[in-house]
């Protein structure tokens, strides 16, 4: 504990991140103005700061809806698509990595193949032809995003089984005849814990840019649901006018990324304190 | 390195087949009856059965895969269902200009990114080291098309010099009329339309560029050899930059490939973003307009791009460390 308040970028990665699921879970008592209301007389308000008769901090979009509002409501579903999808690949991606690990041989080859295939597309491309081919919705981005992040996790899981594998304690938990499963999952998996966390904190950050790009082609969540990306396609319609509207909606991401991505490195700079002093 | 660039070649077979295998189920289980879509809502029973035939759609799966592999083999990706045409001529005309986007970005992201990675590592915990790591981070933290937008609205709006949307001719065939004629027109515009996009889809891997840069010329600049090169006497630019930096690229040189990859899928968002004739915006277009052999046959095409870039990546690295060539 006192290592992790020594790394900067991990308590900023965490207060960012802490900022964000808060603003996401009281978002119905903190909005300034109705997400969902439409007011024709104020489109296109321009953002008029604090302290001002204007209600609209970040001004209104095509619809004359509060901008600041839908970017806290949006915050949801940005971290439960990411969060859902995140948690999804690292039990898949464990799952496969800890066996391909663990077990070796032909089965080890298999799923290690199957892994190279998922990584022979570009992530995003892949994850838009799922969504593309199951139809575009909230549950098909989540499960899209999902299969493209967890060749990672495999990967990451396999080559901390292998290593951790050859310890004396596992070898040690052999001799004393414990089952297998328990040796696996008692004995490497949560000594391979710290490395695994640092992939998935990484992979909330990509998970979090995957869903607003799907969400920007229309592919995401459908309306009336508020998302980032969804907010970006429509301020690109009003470009010109309001560029504000694509603005303020990046800028949210832009931060959760920021967020998750400091804390992954910070972490890793805590569990791992050779690499800190290289860096 | 004959039989290492062979077992390459070998490896990539079955790759290329399960890629093949998976674009092909990704819309053949699809959910809903691409005939039915076809047919739009009038049509008989007959017309289905045609239709149903014309497309091979009745045949076994498994049959209709062969159908659809021994075809594109042959450089047959169908016929795209709204515009008539040949998949694979809409794809290869569009081919060039997401080359040229991914490449453009690489070579702004590696210019800016190596420099600005070697200047942090000397000054290190210096103001231009802080600032340039901070945005390094930024720059890994902001969606690409986001940033694309944003360059829109407030350097488009505001400098006439680079259009909004669209393209107007390639760079390569721009400098060919220069030498050739002696017009630069087309070279600048072309110029014009591509700085955006490309700069847009760089920042990220500049950002990337940069951080491993300097972690690994910071590495590297501990090994003994520096410091045998600095108690020699040799000057510190010349340790810095051809003992230090040629041993520190190597791994930014990795990266690069790697990221080149990506810049492929990532144009796919960027190219919309700009109305940039590319094949990543024909396929988010065919997904709109539920045309399925433009998206199989786009996605095919990008991924194999994809696995064939980074296998010369293996390769050249291959080429240049052989100590790759041995594991």
């Amino acid at each position: 504990m006192k290592k992790f308040l020594e790394s900067k970028s991990a308590v900023a990665g965490v207060i960012i991140i802490g900022t964000i699921i808060l603003t996401a879970f009281f978002a119905d008592f903190i909005v300034p103005n109705d997400p969902y209301f439409i007011n024709i007389w104020d489109r296109y308000l321009p953002p008029e700061g604090f302290g001002n008769d204007s209600n609209y901090i970040l001004g209104t979009d095509d619809m004359g809806r509060c901008v600041l509002s839908r970017i806290i409501m949006g915050s949801r579903i940005s971290l439960l698509v990411a969060g859902i999808a995140t948690s999804i690949s690292a039990l898949l991606g464990i799952f496969f990595g800890a066996v391909a690990g663990f077990k070796g041989g032909r089965i080890d080859a298999i799923l290690m193949r199957f892994m190279d295939v998922i990584l022979s597309f570009p992530s995003v491309l892949l994850a838009i032809a799922i969504v593309a081919s199951l139809g575009p919705g909230m549950v098909n981005a989540m499960f899209a995003i999902a299969i493209v992040r967890i060749p990672a996790m495999a990967r990451i899981t396999r080559s901390m089984v292998l290593s951790v594998k050859q310890e004396e304690y596992v070898l040690a938990g052999y001799a004393l005849g414990f089952s297998q499963g328990r040796i696996l999952f008692k004995h490497i998996l949560m000594n391979s814990f710290a490395p695994i966390l640092v992939v998935a904190t990484l992979n909330m950050g990509t998970a979090i840019v995957v869903e607003a790009s799907l969400s920007f082609l229309g592919l995401g969540a459908q309306p009336p649901t508020v998302t980032w990306g969804r907010m970006l396609a429509m301020g690109r319609e009003a470009i010109r006018r309001a560029p504000y509207i694509t603005f303020y909606p990046g800028l949210a991401i832009v931060l959760s990324v920021l967020g998750f991505n400091l804390l992954g490195d910070g972490l890793r700079d805590i569990f791992d304190p050779q690499l800190k002093k290289k860096g | 390195m004959t039989k290492y660039f062979l077992y390459r070649l070998l490896q990539l077979i079955p790759i290329l087949i399960s890629i093949s295998v998976l674009v092909f189920l990704m819309i053949h289980l699809a959910p809903g009856d691409p005939v039915l879509l076809l047919m739009g809502d009038e049509g008989t029973y007959e017309d289905y059965r045609r239709l149903q035939e014309l497309y091979g759609l009745d045949l076994p799966l498994y049959q209709q895969y062969f159908r659809w592999v021994g075809n594109a083999l042959q450089g047959n990706l169908g016929i795209s269902i709204r515009q008539g045409a040949p998949v694979s001529q809409l794809i290869f005309e569009r081919l060039g200009p997401t080359f040229e986007l991914a490449i453009a970005s690489v070579i702004l992201a590696t210019i800016l990114g190596i420099p600005i990675g070697v200047l942090a590592a000397i000054k290190r915990q210096s103001f231009v080291d802080f600032f340039s790591m901070i945005f390094a981070l930024i720059g890994v933290s902001m969606p690409p098309f986001w940033l694309g937008l944003v360059l829109l609205a407030y350097v488009s709006m505001n400098v006439g010099f680079f259009p909004m949307f669209g393209r107007e001719g390639s760079i390569v065939g721009g400098l060919w009329i220069f030498l050739t004629s002696f017009n630069i027109t087309p070279l600048y515009d072309g110029f014009r339309y591509l700085f955006l996009p490309a700069a847009s889809l760089a920042i990220a891997m500049m950002a990337i560029i940069t951080r491993l840069t300097r972690s690994s010329l910071l590495e590297v600049m501990g090994k003994d050899y520096i410091r045998t090169a600095r108690s020699k006497g040799i000057g510190e630019k010349v340790v810095i930059f051809k003992h230090g930096l040629r041993n520190a690229l190597l791994p930014v040189v990795t990266i690069i490939g790697i990221q080149f990859g990506f810049l492929l899928g990532g144009a796919v968002i960027t190219e919309t973003v700009f109305a940039w004739p590319g094949a990543g915006r024909l396929v988010v277009n065919a997904i709109i307009q539920r045309d399925f052999p433009i998206i199989q046959g786009g996605v095919l095409m990008l991924a194999i791009a994809f696995t064939l870039v980074n296998l010369l990546v293996d390769l050249s690295y291959a080429l240049l460390d052989p100590r790759i060539r041995y594991q």
